[in-house]
Protein backbone atom coordinates (compact mmCIF):
# COMPACT_ATOMS: atom_id res chain seq x y z
CA UNK A 1 0.00 0.00 0.00
CA UNK A 2 1.66 3.15 -1.16
CA UNK A 3 -0.36 6.27 -0.54
CA UNK A 4 0.28 9.81 -1.68
CA UNK A 5 1.87 12.29 0.68
CA UNK A 6 -1.31 14.34 0.67
CA UNK A 7 -3.26 11.35 1.94
CA UNK A 8 -0.73 10.62 4.66
CA UNK A 9 -0.75 14.22 5.85
CA UNK A 10 -4.54 14.46 5.79
CA UNK A 11 -4.82 11.18 7.66
CA UNK A 12 -2.33 12.32 10.29
CA UNK A 13 -4.08 15.64 10.78
CA UNK A 14 -7.50 14.04 11.17
CA UNK A 15 -6.11 11.46 13.58
CA UNK A 16 -4.39 14.12 15.65
CA UNK A 17 -7.51 16.27 15.86
CA UNK A 18 -9.76 13.36 16.79
CA UNK A 19 -7.41 12.02 19.46
CA UNK A 20 -6.71 15.52 20.74
CA UNK A 21 -10.41 16.29 21.13
CA UNK A 22 -10.98 12.97 22.85
CA UNK A 23 -8.21 13.60 25.36
CA UNK A 24 -9.02 17.22 26.11
CA UNK A 25 -12.70 16.33 26.39
CA UNK A 26 -12.01 13.61 28.94
CA UNK A 27 -9.67 15.84 30.84
CA UNK A 28 -12.31 18.59 31.06
CA UNK A 29 -15.01 16.19 32.21
CA UNK A 30 -12.83 14.50 34.83
CA UNK A 31 -11.07 17.61 36.14
CA UNK A 32 -13.51 18.47 38.97
CA UNK A 33 -13.50 14.86 40.18
CA UNK A 34 -9.72 14.71 40.02
CA UNK A 35 -9.46 17.95 41.95
CA UNK A 36 -11.62 16.56 44.72
CA UNK A 37 -9.54 13.40 44.81
CA UNK A 38 -6.36 15.47 45.07
CA UNK A 39 -7.75 17.63 47.88
CA UNK A 40 -8.80 14.56 49.78
CA UNK A 41 -5.34 13.12 49.27
CA UNK A 42 -3.72 16.27 50.65
CA UNK A 43 -5.95 16.12 53.71
CA UNK A 44 -5.00 12.49 54.18
CA UNK A 45 -1.34 13.43 53.98
CA UNK A 46 -1.75 16.18 56.57
CA UNK A 47 -3.62 13.84 58.87
CA UNK A 48 -1.09 11.14 58.09
CA UNK A 49 1.57 13.15 59.88
CA UNK A 50 -0.39 13.03 63.14
CA UNK A 51 -2.53 9.91 62.95
CA UNK A 52 -1.60 6.25 62.56
CA UNK A 53 -1.89 5.12 58.94
CA UNK A 54 -4.31 2.28 59.71
CA UNK A 55 -6.77 4.76 61.14
CA UNK A 56 -6.75 6.85 57.97
CA UNK A 57 -6.99 3.77 55.77
CA UNK A 58 -10.18 2.82 57.57
CA UNK A 59 -11.82 6.21 57.08
CA UNK A 60 -14.23 6.81 54.25
CA UNK A 61 -13.74 10.01 52.19
CA UNK A 62 -16.58 11.81 54.01
CA UNK A 63 -15.13 10.82 57.36
CA UNK A 64 -11.75 12.20 56.38
CA UNK A 65 -13.36 15.49 55.40
CA UNK A 66 -15.36 15.60 58.61
CA UNK A 67 -12.42 14.73 60.81
CA UNK A 68 -10.26 17.27 59.03
CA UNK A 69 -12.86 19.99 59.45
CA UNK A 70 -13.26 19.24 63.16
CA UNK A 71 -9.68 18.73 64.25
CA UNK A 72 -7.51 20.81 61.94
CA UNK A 73 -7.35 24.55 62.00
CA UNK A 74 -4.91 26.46 59.87
CA UNK A 75 -3.10 29.71 59.48
CA UNK A 76 -0.65 31.23 57.03
CA UNK A 77 2.58 32.90 58.10
CA UNK A 78 5.45 34.68 56.38
CA UNK A 79 9.16 34.21 56.93
CA UNK A 80 9.06 36.48 59.99
CA UNK A 81 6.47 34.26 61.57
CA UNK A 82 3.74 36.88 61.28
CA UNK A 83 0.28 35.69 60.36
CA UNK A 84 -0.82 36.72 56.92
CA UNK A 85 -4.46 37.12 56.10
CA UNK A 86 -4.32 38.94 52.81
CA UNK A 87 -1.98 39.08 49.88
CA UNK A 88 -2.46 41.30 46.84
CA UNK A 89 -5.96 42.09 48.06
CA UNK A 90 -6.99 38.46 48.09
CA UNK A 91 -7.76 36.51 51.22
CA UNK A 92 -5.32 33.69 51.85
CA UNK A 93 -6.06 30.43 53.58
CA UNK A 94 -3.66 27.60 54.24
CA UNK A 95 -5.61 25.25 51.99
CA UNK A 96 -5.33 27.56 48.98
CA UNK A 97 -1.62 28.32 49.31
CA UNK A 98 0.23 26.39 46.63
CA UNK A 99 3.50 25.48 48.29
CA UNK A 100 4.97 24.42 44.95
CA UNK A 101 4.26 27.82 43.36
CA UNK A 102 5.61 29.62 46.40
CA UNK A 103 8.76 27.55 46.15
CA UNK A 104 9.70 29.46 43.00
CA UNK A 105 9.54 32.80 44.84
CA UNK A 106 12.17 34.34 47.06
CA UNK A 107 11.82 32.90 50.60
CA UNK A 108 11.19 36.44 51.90
CA UNK A 109 8.04 36.69 49.79
CA UNK A 110 6.73 33.19 50.26
CA UNK A 111 3.67 32.24 52.23
CA UNK A 112 3.95 29.34 54.64
CA UNK A 113 0.81 27.49 55.64
CA UNK A 114 0.54 25.93 59.08
CA UNK A 115 -1.98 23.23 59.92
CA UNK A 116 -2.74 22.91 63.60
CA UNK A 117 -3.98 19.61 64.97
CA UNK A 118 -6.37 20.17 67.86
CA UNK A 119 -7.44 18.12 70.82
CA UNK A 120 -10.71 16.28 70.82
CA UNK A 121 -12.91 19.21 71.86
CA UNK A 122 -13.72 21.55 69.05
CA UNK A 123 -11.99 24.51 70.72
CA UNK A 124 -9.26 22.33 72.16
CA UNK A 125 -5.61 23.20 72.50
CA UNK A 126 -3.09 22.37 69.82
CA UNK A 127 -1.46 18.96 69.95
CA UNK A 128 0.79 19.29 66.93
CA UNK A 129 1.76 21.74 64.22
CA UNK A 130 1.84 20.29 60.72
CA UNK A 131 4.21 22.15 58.40
CA UNK A 132 4.31 21.58 54.64
CA UNK A 133 7.75 21.05 53.12
CA UNK A 134 8.76 21.07 49.47
CA UNK A 135 11.89 20.40 47.44
CA UNK A 136 13.58 18.43 44.72
CA UNK A 137 14.31 14.74 44.65
CA UNK A 138 16.37 13.01 42.02
CA UNK A 139 13.99 13.27 39.06
CA UNK A 140 11.22 15.57 40.09
CA UNK A 141 9.67 17.49 42.97
CA UNK A 142 9.11 15.94 46.36
CA UNK A 143 6.93 17.32 49.13
CA UNK A 144 5.45 16.37 52.42
CA UNK A 145 4.25 17.37 55.86
CA UNK A 146 6.18 17.44 59.11
CA UNK A 147 4.21 17.38 62.35
CA UNK A 148 5.97 18.93 65.34
CA UNK A 149 4.83 18.52 68.90
CA UNK A 150 4.01 21.67 70.84
CA UNK A 151 7.57 21.92 72.12
CA UNK A 152 8.36 22.73 68.47
CA UNK A 153 11.26 20.35 68.67
CA UNK A 154 10.06 16.74 68.65
CA UNK A 155 8.75 15.26 65.42
CA UNK A 156 5.31 13.74 65.85
CA UNK A 157 5.28 12.25 62.38
CA UNK A 158 5.97 12.94 58.72
CA UNK A 159 4.42 12.11 55.37
CA UNK A 160 6.26 12.41 52.08
CA UNK A 161 5.10 12.31 48.49
CA UNK A 162 6.91 12.46 45.21
CA UNK A 163 6.18 13.06 41.56
CA UNK A 164 8.68 10.80 39.87
CA UNK A 165 11.22 9.14 42.13
CA UNK A 166 12.43 5.69 41.13
CA UNK A 167 9.96 3.02 42.24
CA UNK A 168 11.52 0.70 44.81
CA UNK A 169 14.35 3.13 45.51
CA UNK A 170 13.63 6.84 46.03
CA UNK A 171 9.90 6.26 45.90
CA UNK A 172 10.24 4.47 49.22
CA UNK A 173 10.03 7.85 50.96
CA UNK A 174 6.26 7.40 50.72
CA UNK A 175 6.30 4.14 52.67
CA UNK A 176 5.26 3.96 56.28
CA UNK A 177 8.42 2.08 57.16
CA UNK A 178 10.63 5.00 56.13
CA UNK A 179 8.38 7.72 57.54
CA UNK A 180 8.24 5.99 60.92
CA UNK A 181 11.98 6.51 61.27
CA UNK A 182 11.40 10.24 61.84
CA UNK A 183 9.08 9.73 64.76
CA UNK A 184 10.30 11.29 68.04
CA UNK A 185 13.50 12.65 66.52
CA UNK A 186 14.29 16.23 67.48
CA UNK A 187 15.27 19.15 65.27
CA UNK A 188 17.16 21.33 67.78
CA UNK A 189 20.48 20.31 69.31
CA UNK A 190 21.51 20.87 72.93
CA UNK A 191 22.75 24.39 72.16
CA UNK A 192 19.36 25.34 70.78
CA UNK A 193 20.52 25.43 67.18
CA UNK A 194 18.25 24.18 64.45
CA UNK A 195 19.98 21.13 63.01
CA UNK A 196 16.99 19.30 61.50
CA UNK A 197 17.01 15.53 61.04
CA UNK A 198 19.35 13.95 58.55
CA UNK A 199 18.82 10.80 56.60
CA UNK A 200 22.16 9.05 56.37
CA UNK A 201 23.82 7.39 53.40
CA UNK A 202 23.46 3.62 53.33
CA UNK A 203 20.89 1.51 55.04
CA UNK A 204 20.64 -0.93 57.90
CA UNK A 205 22.34 0.96 60.72
CA UNK A 206 20.74 1.73 64.03
CA UNK A 207 20.43 5.44 64.79
CA UNK A 208 17.95 5.17 67.61
CA UNK A 209 20.41 6.83 70.00
CA UNK A 210 21.03 9.84 67.78
CA UNK A 211 18.12 12.31 67.89
CA UNK A 212 19.10 13.98 64.60
CA UNK A 213 19.97 11.05 62.36
CA UNK A 214 17.87 8.38 60.72
CA UNK A 215 18.69 5.34 58.64
CA UNK A 216 19.08 6.00 54.92
CA UNK A 217 17.66 4.53 51.75
CA UNK A 218 19.93 2.11 49.99
CA UNK A 219 20.19 3.05 46.33
CA UNK A 220 18.46 6.38 46.78
CA UNK A 221 21.13 8.66 48.21
CA UNK A 222 20.15 11.62 46.02
CA UNK A 223 16.49 11.38 46.97
CA UNK A 224 17.60 11.18 50.60
CA UNK A 225 19.72 14.30 50.16
CA UNK A 226 16.69 16.01 48.63
CA UNK A 227 14.59 15.09 51.64
CA UNK A 228 17.30 16.37 54.01
CA UNK A 229 17.59 19.67 52.16
CA UNK A 230 13.84 20.07 52.00
CA UNK A 231 13.47 19.55 55.76
CA UNK A 232 16.35 21.81 56.68
CA UNK A 233 15.17 24.59 54.36
CA UNK A 234 11.59 24.61 55.46
CA UNK A 235 12.27 24.18 59.17
CA UNK A 236 14.49 27.24 58.83
CA UNK A 237 11.74 29.19 57.11
CA UNK A 238 9.34 28.34 59.90
CA UNK A 239 11.87 29.11 62.61
CA UNK A 240 10.52 32.56 63.51
CA UNK A 241 7.02 31.15 63.76
CA UNK A 242 8.27 28.31 65.93
CA UNK A 243 10.19 30.72 68.18
CA UNK A 244 7.05 32.77 68.68
CA UNK A 245 5.04 29.70 69.54
CA UNK A 246 7.71 28.57 71.99
CA UNK A 247 7.79 31.96 73.70
CA UNK A 248 4.02 31.84 73.90
CA UNK A 249 3.94 28.44 75.51
CA UNK A 250 6.75 29.20 77.98
CA UNK A 251 4.85 32.33 79.06
CA UNK A 252 1.81 30.20 79.71
CA UNK A 253 3.96 27.84 81.73
CA UNK A 254 5.30 30.70 83.85
CA UNK A 255 1.82 31.97 84.61
CA UNK B 1 -11.65 9.51 1.68
CA UNK B 2 -9.85 8.61 -1.52
CA UNK B 3 -7.11 6.08 -1.35
CA UNK B 4 -4.91 4.80 -4.08
CA UNK B 5 -5.64 1.26 -3.23
CA UNK B 6 -8.85 0.20 -4.80
CA UNK B 7 -11.15 -0.32 -1.92
CA UNK B 8 -14.14 -2.44 -2.55
CA UNK B 9 -16.90 -2.50 -0.06
CA UNK B 10 -16.22 -5.93 1.30
CA UNK B 11 -19.44 -7.34 2.58
CA UNK B 12 -18.66 -10.98 2.99
CA UNK B 13 -21.36 -12.87 4.71
CA UNK B 14 -19.91 -13.90 8.00
CA UNK B 15 -21.04 -17.44 8.43
CA UNK B 16 -18.37 -18.35 10.94
CA UNK B 17 -19.70 -19.17 14.37
CA UNK B 18 -19.29 -16.44 16.98
CA UNK B 19 -16.87 -18.65 18.86
CA UNK B 20 -15.60 -21.06 16.26
CA UNK B 21 -12.66 -23.32 16.85
CA UNK B 22 -10.30 -20.89 15.14
CA UNK B 23 -11.57 -18.00 17.23
CA UNK B 24 -11.32 -19.93 20.46
CA UNK B 25 -7.74 -20.62 19.57
CA UNK B 26 -7.15 -16.86 19.24
CA UNK B 27 -8.08 -16.47 22.89
CA UNK B 28 -6.62 -19.66 24.33
CA UNK B 29 -3.32 -19.81 22.49
CA UNK B 30 -1.72 -16.86 24.30
CA UNK B 31 -2.78 -18.31 27.66
CA UNK B 32 -0.17 -21.06 27.67
CA UNK B 33 1.28 -22.16 24.33
CA UNK B 34 2.07 -18.69 23.08
CA UNK B 35 2.06 -16.73 26.32
CA UNK B 36 3.35 -13.19 25.87
CA UNK B 37 5.40 -13.27 29.05
CA UNK B 38 6.62 -16.83 29.47
CA UNK B 39 7.11 -17.75 25.79
CA UNK B 40 7.53 -14.47 23.93
CA UNK B 41 9.17 -12.85 26.97
CA UNK B 42 7.47 -9.51 26.39
CA UNK B 43 6.17 -7.06 28.99
CA UNK B 44 8.68 -8.22 31.58
CA UNK B 45 9.31 -4.71 32.91
CA UNK B 46 5.85 -4.19 34.33
CA UNK B 47 5.59 -7.86 35.33
CA UNK B 48 8.51 -7.29 37.67
CA UNK B 49 7.59 -3.86 38.88
CA UNK B 50 3.92 -3.88 39.83
CA UNK B 51 3.60 -7.39 41.19
CA UNK B 52 4.45 -6.83 44.85
CA UNK B 53 0.76 -6.84 45.75
CA UNK B 54 -2.39 -8.31 44.26
CA UNK B 55 -4.54 -5.20 44.19
CA UNK B 56 -2.37 -2.92 42.06
CA UNK B 57 -1.55 -5.90 39.88
CA UNK B 58 -5.24 -6.49 39.25
CA UNK B 59 -5.73 -2.84 38.30
CA UNK B 60 -2.70 -3.05 36.03
CA UNK B 61 -4.04 -6.24 34.41
CA UNK B 62 -7.45 -4.66 33.80
CA UNK B 63 -5.79 -1.55 32.33
CA UNK B 64 -3.69 -3.65 29.98
CA UNK B 65 -6.73 -5.70 28.90
CA UNK B 66 -8.61 -2.48 28.16
CA UNK B 67 -5.72 -0.91 26.24
CA UNK B 68 -4.90 -3.98 24.15
CA UNK B 69 -8.51 -4.78 23.26
CA UNK B 70 -9.41 -1.18 22.41
CA UNK B 71 -6.26 -0.49 20.44
CA UNK B 72 -6.61 -3.76 18.54
CA UNK B 73 -10.20 -2.83 17.71
CA UNK B 74 -9.32 0.71 16.63
CA UNK B 75 -6.38 -0.30 14.49
CA UNK B 76 -8.35 -3.16 12.96
CA UNK B 77 -11.20 -0.82 12.04
CA UNK B 78 -8.74 1.60 10.45
CA UNK B 79 -6.50 -1.07 8.93
CA UNK B 80 -7.40 -0.27 5.33
CA UNK B 81 -7.09 3.46 5.90
CA UNK B 82 -3.80 3.62 7.78
CA UNK B 83 -0.96 4.68 5.47
CA UNK B 84 1.70 1.96 5.58
CA UNK B 85 4.56 4.40 5.92
CA UNK B 86 3.33 6.00 9.12
CA UNK B 87 1.58 3.01 10.65
CA UNK B 88 3.85 2.71 13.68
CA UNK B 89 3.24 6.33 14.62
CA UNK B 90 -0.49 5.89 14.13
CA UNK B 91 -0.42 2.83 16.38
CA UNK B 92 1.59 4.69 18.98
CA UNK B 93 -0.81 7.63 18.92
CA UNK B 94 -3.80 5.35 19.44
CA UNK B 95 -2.12 3.40 22.24
CA UNK B 96 -0.86 6.56 23.94
CA UNK B 97 -4.34 8.08 23.84
CA UNK B 98 -5.90 4.99 25.40
CA UNK B 99 -3.24 4.83 28.09
CA UNK B 100 -3.74 8.50 28.93
CA UNK B 101 -7.46 7.87 29.20
CA UNK B 102 -6.86 5.02 31.66
CA UNK B 103 -4.52 7.24 33.65
CA UNK B 104 -7.03 10.10 33.82
CA UNK B 105 -9.85 7.80 34.90
CA UNK B 106 -7.67 6.25 37.61
CA UNK B 107 -6.68 9.70 38.81
CA UNK B 108 -10.32 10.69 39.15
CA UNK B 109 -11.80 7.54 40.64
CA UNK B 110 -8.95 5.65 42.29
CA UNK B 111 -6.44 8.26 43.36
CA UNK B 112 -4.53 5.97 45.73
CA UNK B 113 -4.15 3.40 42.99
CA UNK B 114 -3.09 6.14 40.60
CA UNK B 115 -0.34 7.15 43.00
CA UNK B 116 0.79 3.60 43.56
CA UNK B 117 0.93 2.57 39.93
CA UNK B 118 2.37 5.97 38.95
CA UNK B 119 4.64 5.51 35.97
CA UNK B 120 3.64 1.95 35.21
CA UNK B 121 0.28 2.82 33.71
CA UNK B 122 2.07 5.27 31.44
CA UNK B 123 4.54 2.56 30.56
CA UNK B 124 1.79 0.39 29.09
CA UNK B 125 2.58 2.43 25.97
CA UNK B 126 5.96 0.78 25.77
CA UNK B 127 4.62 -2.65 26.67
CA UNK B 128 5.76 -4.68 23.68
CA UNK B 129 2.69 -6.88 23.87
CA UNK B 130 0.44 -3.99 22.80
CA UNK B 131 2.45 -2.90 19.78
CA UNK B 132 3.23 -6.51 18.98
CA UNK B 133 -0.43 -7.46 18.67
CA UNK B 134 -1.19 -4.39 16.61
CA UNK B 135 1.61 -5.10 14.13
CA UNK B 136 1.18 -8.84 14.02
CA UNK B 137 -2.56 -9.15 14.09
CA UNK B 138 -4.84 -6.13 14.10
CA UNK B 139 -3.35 -4.61 10.92
CA UNK B 140 -4.36 -7.65 8.90
CA UNK B 141 -7.51 -8.97 10.53
CA UNK B 142 -11.13 -8.10 11.05
CA UNK B 143 -12.28 -6.18 14.17
CA UNK B 144 -13.99 -9.04 15.97
CA UNK B 145 -11.04 -11.39 15.53
CA UNK B 146 -8.71 -8.62 16.63
CA UNK B 147 -10.70 -8.10 19.81
CA UNK B 148 -10.47 -11.80 20.60
CA UNK B 149 -6.77 -11.86 19.83
CA UNK B 150 -6.10 -8.82 22.00
CA UNK B 151 -8.21 -10.23 24.81
CA UNK B 152 -6.34 -13.53 24.65
CA UNK B 153 -2.92 -11.90 24.78
CA UNK B 154 -3.96 -9.55 27.58
CA UNK B 155 -5.39 -12.46 29.53
CA UNK B 156 -2.16 -14.41 29.02
CA UNK B 157 -0.29 -11.42 30.43
CA UNK B 158 -2.76 -10.93 33.27
CA UNK B 159 -2.80 -14.43 34.68
CA UNK B 160 0.96 -14.54 34.75
CA UNK B 161 1.37 -11.23 36.59
CA UNK B 162 -1.45 -12.13 38.97
CA UNK B 163 0.20 -15.45 39.74
CA UNK B 164 3.53 -13.75 40.36
CA UNK B 165 1.79 -11.17 42.54
CA UNK B 166 -0.02 -13.88 44.48
CA UNK B 167 3.20 -15.55 45.55
CA UNK B 168 5.06 -12.31 46.08
CA UNK B 169 2.38 -10.85 48.31
CA UNK B 170 1.88 -14.13 50.16
CA UNK B 171 5.53 -14.78 50.87
CA UNK B 172 6.71 -11.17 50.97
CA UNK B 173 3.96 -9.53 53.00
CA UNK B 174 2.08 -12.56 54.32
CA UNK B 175 -1.21 -11.41 52.86
CA UNK B 176 -3.50 -11.76 49.85
CA UNK B 177 -5.31 -8.65 48.60
CA UNK B 178 -4.22 -7.01 51.84
CA UNK B 179 -5.82 -9.73 53.99
CA UNK B 180 -3.21 -10.93 56.49
CA UNK B 181 -3.32 -14.66 55.70
CA UNK B 182 -0.16 -15.46 57.64
CA UNK B 183 -1.58 -13.92 60.81
CA UNK B 184 -4.72 -16.02 60.55
CA UNK B 185 -2.75 -19.19 59.95
CA UNK B 186 -0.46 -18.43 62.86
CA UNK B 187 -3.50 -17.74 64.99
CA UNK B 188 -4.99 -21.13 64.14
CA UNK B 189 -1.97 -23.10 65.27
CA UNK B 190 -1.23 -21.15 68.41
CA UNK B 191 1.57 -18.79 69.27
CA UNK B 192 4.47 -21.15 68.75
CA UNK B 193 3.61 -21.48 65.11
CA UNK B 194 4.98 -18.44 63.37
CA UNK B 195 5.15 -17.85 59.63
CA UNK B 196 7.92 -15.47 58.66
CA UNK B 197 7.75 -13.23 55.59
CA UNK B 198 10.62 -13.02 53.15
CA UNK B 199 11.85 -9.54 52.29
CA UNK B 200 13.41 -10.83 49.09
CA UNK B 201 9.95 -11.35 47.63
CA UNK B 202 9.09 -7.67 47.98
CA UNK B 203 12.10 -6.60 45.95
CA UNK B 204 12.18 -7.10 42.14
CA UNK B 205 14.52 -10.04 42.68
CA UNK B 206 11.55 -11.99 44.03
CA UNK B 207 9.65 -11.40 40.81
CA UNK B 208 12.60 -12.68 38.77
CA UNK B 209 12.75 -15.85 40.81
CA UNK B 210 9.02 -16.57 40.65
CA UNK B 211 8.82 -15.73 36.98
CA UNK B 212 11.79 -17.98 36.30
CA UNK B 213 10.17 -20.82 38.22
CA UNK B 214 6.91 -20.32 36.33
CA UNK B 215 8.69 -20.44 32.98
CA UNK B 216 10.61 -23.51 34.10
CA UNK B 217 7.48 -25.38 35.17
CA UNK B 218 5.64 -24.38 32.03
CA UNK B 219 8.41 -25.36 29.66
CA UNK B 220 9.07 -28.67 31.33
CA UNK B 221 5.39 -29.48 30.84
CA UNK B 222 4.97 -28.24 27.28
CA UNK B 223 8.43 -29.25 26.16
CA UNK B 224 8.92 -25.86 24.54
CA UNK B 225 12.52 -25.17 23.53
CA UNK B 226 13.82 -21.89 22.21
CA UNK B 227 15.57 -22.12 18.87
Amino acid sequence: MQQSNAYIITFSIILTVVLGLLLSGTSEVLKPIQKKAEELDTKKQILGAVLPAEKIAEMKPEEVNEFYAGRITSTVVNIKGEEVEEQDGAKVTAETVDVGKNYKKDPEERLFPVFIFLEEESEGAAIAYVLPVYGNGLWDKIWGFVALKTDMDTIEGVTFSHAGETPGLGARITTLDVQQRYKNKTIYNEDGELVSVYMQKGEGKDYSNDPHKIDGLSGATITGDGVNKMLKNYLNYYQSYMDKKKEGSSKVAMN
Amino acid sequence: MSTETAEKAIIVKDSEALLSKRRKKLVTDPLVDDNPITIQVLGICSALAVTTQMQPTLVMALSVIFVIVMSNLTISLLRNKIPGRVRIIVQLAVVATLVTLVNEVLKAFAYDMYKELSVFVGLIITNCIVMGRLEAFALGNKPYDSILDGFGSALGYSWIILTVAFFRELWGSGSIFGIPVFDYVSGLFGEDFNLATNGLMVSPVGAFIILGLLIWIQRSKTGYVEN
